[in-house]
């Protein structure tokens, strides 16, 4: 593999400046993932879909992404072309939510769909989440393939009664009878000084419901290919975008690809340590990690993606290799993501740990408006350094 | 607004009518189709149906409060050659359906008290017209969708007695493999769509359900989709926010469904007049600019009209339309309630009105059926019912093996195990025994 292949990412996290974050596309990233495993991706049957992506994937061959091979695109516009992608391939697939249509979309992700297939197909709502999120379920039981969207993800709370009852149990009360093929997303997580009720973490909220699949995007590239798999999954599907990285900035196939749900993805393979994290802690640890690799240590980071179901696989076979394993995450403390993952960790990989695994979360208080509060409720890159420094000198 | 203007819309559209009370004057009743002349020969009284919503103000015709009588208004049987209601069979057919209905919910009081059942089982006794006369009224095509008082319903539909038997007592052969139970009745043969404990959720379902019609037709192209859905709800239901909401979004897109609001005057230990600020629910329908019927509930054929006239609408692309059924239970909420709240009065006000009786009488009076052919039905029916109990009697209670079956449609949700399979493919796993 070329040493150009394994550059380095560049990265600046929409989160610094007012400046989008540009991330550039690393096919060796998906090279390292099968080969660190053994190929073991390719051989497993269940794992057809994943082979199908991988051969999809543009530079799939040592030599470096060029100028020519894909084309740069903005998250909010990834998210935009795999929907659009999806509701072209598949009729019965549309989009409901408040302004979607003729607006657009509160972040552009829906921008241009109205015009290209209807007002029924993307279809603006009045304001009843609770209401529109249910007709979602009803028209998705009898044969659509509904996209719901919550203008921003706390309002999906008023939601909750069909989230719960109706998307993750009807399935199962009607005895496998009736399929909900619902995919509901929305911008969520801590903003830049929009108040509490703008600023939530619901990643912890739908965690226990039974029924859902939840997946959280991060990147251009995973977030145009986890919205494709999650329109066509049968199952209910939560997919969690970040208010912050609708400008991310990536280089991605122009070949169709559709990533696998239930899979986390290897950002940065590593021996020291395990870093697992999603949505925009992924940017922050990837920031720290600059730092910690001048210091000369070498961390794999994991972006899980799914956050329900965990990638087990994944995320042992990292821990089996480095022992040690740092979570960070931008959901609460209590009750959060990261409280079911270490639970998941220590059932399954307790003889292969050196220590407790750690975690970092946002604190448990409801996000102030003030800047410096803000920034304070969340996990920052310096915090990720000083931990990981800690556990790799055996401090803690 | 002219009556041409109504005409063009395929008219006989529907607006506030009153059936308790003394008949209604027949201004404007020119835009109506034919309606004026049919009656209900049951009681003499009128169902009116006519123009729609709006314009009923510039027609001068307010209609006026709802008042439940004491006793229904008895006049002389009319002559047989009025009665264009019904033909033998489909008055037989309501019959059957009303007396399964009734026969059905009284095992079900039964074998509650013999500990087959258990848990909340709220019966439908009393209310059978408006399952009756509204699902009977449906093609097969057609939806519906309920609440926890579901089981009459589910019959009503088509779902077998020994599915919906099976199902209440919890074994595998139930219509939801005895994973839902009394309140969540599912058929996807019978596209019964709930079944739903949460009052008002199952509104948002139906509209859905309503919207995938409007969808099939008109971006998929599928004229040969038409299905009209029904929504089923009691009165302390039109004081949630998905009623109004889904009212609303249902006009604002001529939606096909039908919120069918069964006003049994009781949310559990509530009266519905302690409840709710305005409690004729008929007029809400107008704030939201669709039609609001008010119908006697207890009367299966005039339940029957208002529902064909309502289905029709929706059908061919009017709109919803809002019908509230007077109706009553004579059982408490569930087979948990004490029923103490109630006044005898009440009760026996409404006993006396009971839909089968009174439809028995109506069949017998203008020679539709004989003493015979009921108790024939009745016979029937009763056989059935027994059959029902002992099938899902025999039947076998879920293995430990289905707990997760029904989790997932794709149980590739479940995930990937740490040896990289996905978790659903381990034996121990999908035999329940496995460790989730």
């Amino acid at each position: 593999m070329a040493a150009a292949a394994m550059a380095q990412k560049v990265l600046v996290p929409c989160s610094s400046s007012s400046s989008c974050g540009k991330v550039q596309f690393s096919p060796s990233r998906v090279h390292t993932q099968a080969i660190a495993f053994g190929g073991e991706l390719s051989q497993s049957s269940s794992r057809k879909n994943k082979s199908l992506a991988l051969k999809a994937v543009a530079g799939e061959t040592s030599a470096p992404v060029t100028a020519k091979s894909g084309h740069e695109i903005l998250l909010f516009d990834a998210l935009r072309e795999g929907l659009e992608e999806e509701m072209a391939r598949d009729p019965t697939v549309c989009v409901m939510g408040e302004d979607v249509g003729h607006y657009g979309g509160s972040y552009k992700v829906t921008k241009g769909l109205a015009e290209k297939f209807g007002d029924l197909r993307v279809l603006d709502t009045p304001i009843c989440e609770n209401s529109f999120t249910g007709m979602g379920i009803g028209a998705a039981m009898t044969g659509l393939r509904t996209v719901v969207e919550g203008m921003n993800m706390g309002f999906l709370l008023l939601a909750y009664n069909q989230i719960s009852n109706n998307a993750g149990m009807l399935h199962y009360t009607s005895g496998g009878q009736f399929k909900i093929p619902v995919v509901i997303r929305g911008p969520g997580g801590v903003g830049k000084q929009l108040g509490a009720e703008h600023s939530q973490r619901l990643e912890s909220y739908f965690q226990s419901v039974p029924g859902l699949q939840m997946v959280a995007c991060s990147t251009p590239y995973n977030a145009k290919g986890l919205m494709k798999a999650a329109i066509r999954s049968d199952n209910p599907v939560i997919l969690y975008e970040h208010v912050l990285l609708y400008n991310l900035k990536e280089r991605i196939p122009d070949e169709e690809y559709v990533l696998c749900l239930e899979e986390a993805e290897l950002v940065r393979p590593g021996k020291d340590i395990t870093i697992l994290t999603y949505s925009r802690m992924r940017h922050f640890v990837l920031q720290a990690a600059k730092t910690l690799v001048e210091r000369g240590y070498d961390p794999e980071i994991i972006d899980i993606r799914s956050l329900k179901p965990f990638d087990l696989f994944t995320i042992g076979n990292s821990i089996k290799k480095t022992h040690k394993v740092l979570i960070v995450e931008e959901c609460m403390r209590t009750g959060g993501i990261g409280a079911s993952l270490r639970a998941a960790i220590v059932d399954n990989f307790w003889d292969f740990l050196d220590g407790r695994p750690e975690c970092l979360s946002s604190q448990d208080v409801p996000t102030p408006y003030a800047a410096t509060l803000e920034d304070a409720t969340v996990v920052q890159p310096a915090q990720i350094i000083v931990k990981v420094e800690q556990m790799l000198q055996g401090l803690i | 607004m002219a009556a041409s203007s109504l005409a063009s819309r395929a008219v006989a559209s529907l607006s506030p009518s009153i059936s308790t009370g003394a008949s209604r004057d027949d201004a404007g009743s020119s835009s109506v189709v034919g309606f004026h002349k049919r009656s209900s020969a049951f009681t003499g009284r009128r169902v009116r149906i006519s123009s729609g919503h709006g314009s009923s103000a510039a027609h001068g015709r307010r209609s006026c409060v709802v008042a439940a009588t004491a006793a229904p208004v008895k006049e002389s049987p009319p002559k047989i050659a009025d009665i264009e209601l019904v033909t033998r069979e489909e008055g037989l057919e309501l019959y059957e359906d009303m007396i399964l209905g009734r026969c059905f919910e009284d095992m079900c009081a039964q074998m509650y008290y013999r500990s087959k059942m258990f848990g909340f089982v709220h019966l439908y006794n009393g209310q059978e017209a408006v399952s009756t006369g509204f699902v009977k009224a449906l093609k097969k095509d057609d939806y519906i969708c309920s609440t926890y008082r579901d089981h009459v319903h589910a019959l009503s539909k088509g779902v077998p007695a020994r599915q919906v038997m099976s199902e209440l007592f919890g074994k595998a052969t139930g219509c939801c493999r005895g994973q839902g139970g009394s309140m969540h009745m599912f058929s996807k043969e019978h596209r019964l769509l709930g079944g739903f404990a949460f009052i008002g959720e199952g509104i948002p379902v139906a509209t859905g359900a309503a919207f995938n019609t409007k969808y099939s037709r008109e971006v998929l192209k599928d004229l040969s989709v038409d299905a009209v859905t029904l929504a089923f709800f009691g009165d302390g239901t039109c004081n949630n926010g998905q009623f109004f909401e889904c009212l609303n979004m249902a006009a604002l897109w001529k939606l096909p469904i039908v919120y069918v609001v069964e006003n049994n005057l009781w949310a559990i230990g509530m009266d519905h007049f302690r409840a709710t600020s305005v409690p004729e629910i008929w007029k809400k329908g107008e704030a939201f600019g669709m039609p609001g019927v008010h119908v006697d509930g207890m009367d299966v054929l005039k339940v029957r009209e208002v529902a064909k006239e309502a289905i029709a609408r929706a059908r061919r692309g009017d709109g919803p339309t809002l019908v509230e059924c007077e109706t009553y239970r004579y059982r408490g909420h569930s087979l948990a309630d004490p029923d103490e709240l109630r006044k005898p009065e009440q009760k026996n006000k409404y006993a006396v009105r009971d839909p089968i009786a009174a439809f028995k009488k109506y069949l017998l009076e203008n020679g539709l059926a004989s003493e015979a052919d009921l108790k024939a039905i009745e016979k029937k029916i009763d056989e059935i019912v027994e059959d029902a109990v002992e099938f899902a009697d025999a039947s076998p209670l879920p293995p430990r093996s289905q707990l997760l079956e029904n989790v997932f449609a794709d149980p590739r949700g479940f995930g990937i195990g740490p040896d990289g399979k996905y978790r659903c493919e381990d034996p121990a796993f999908t035999a329940g025994t496995a460790e989730v």
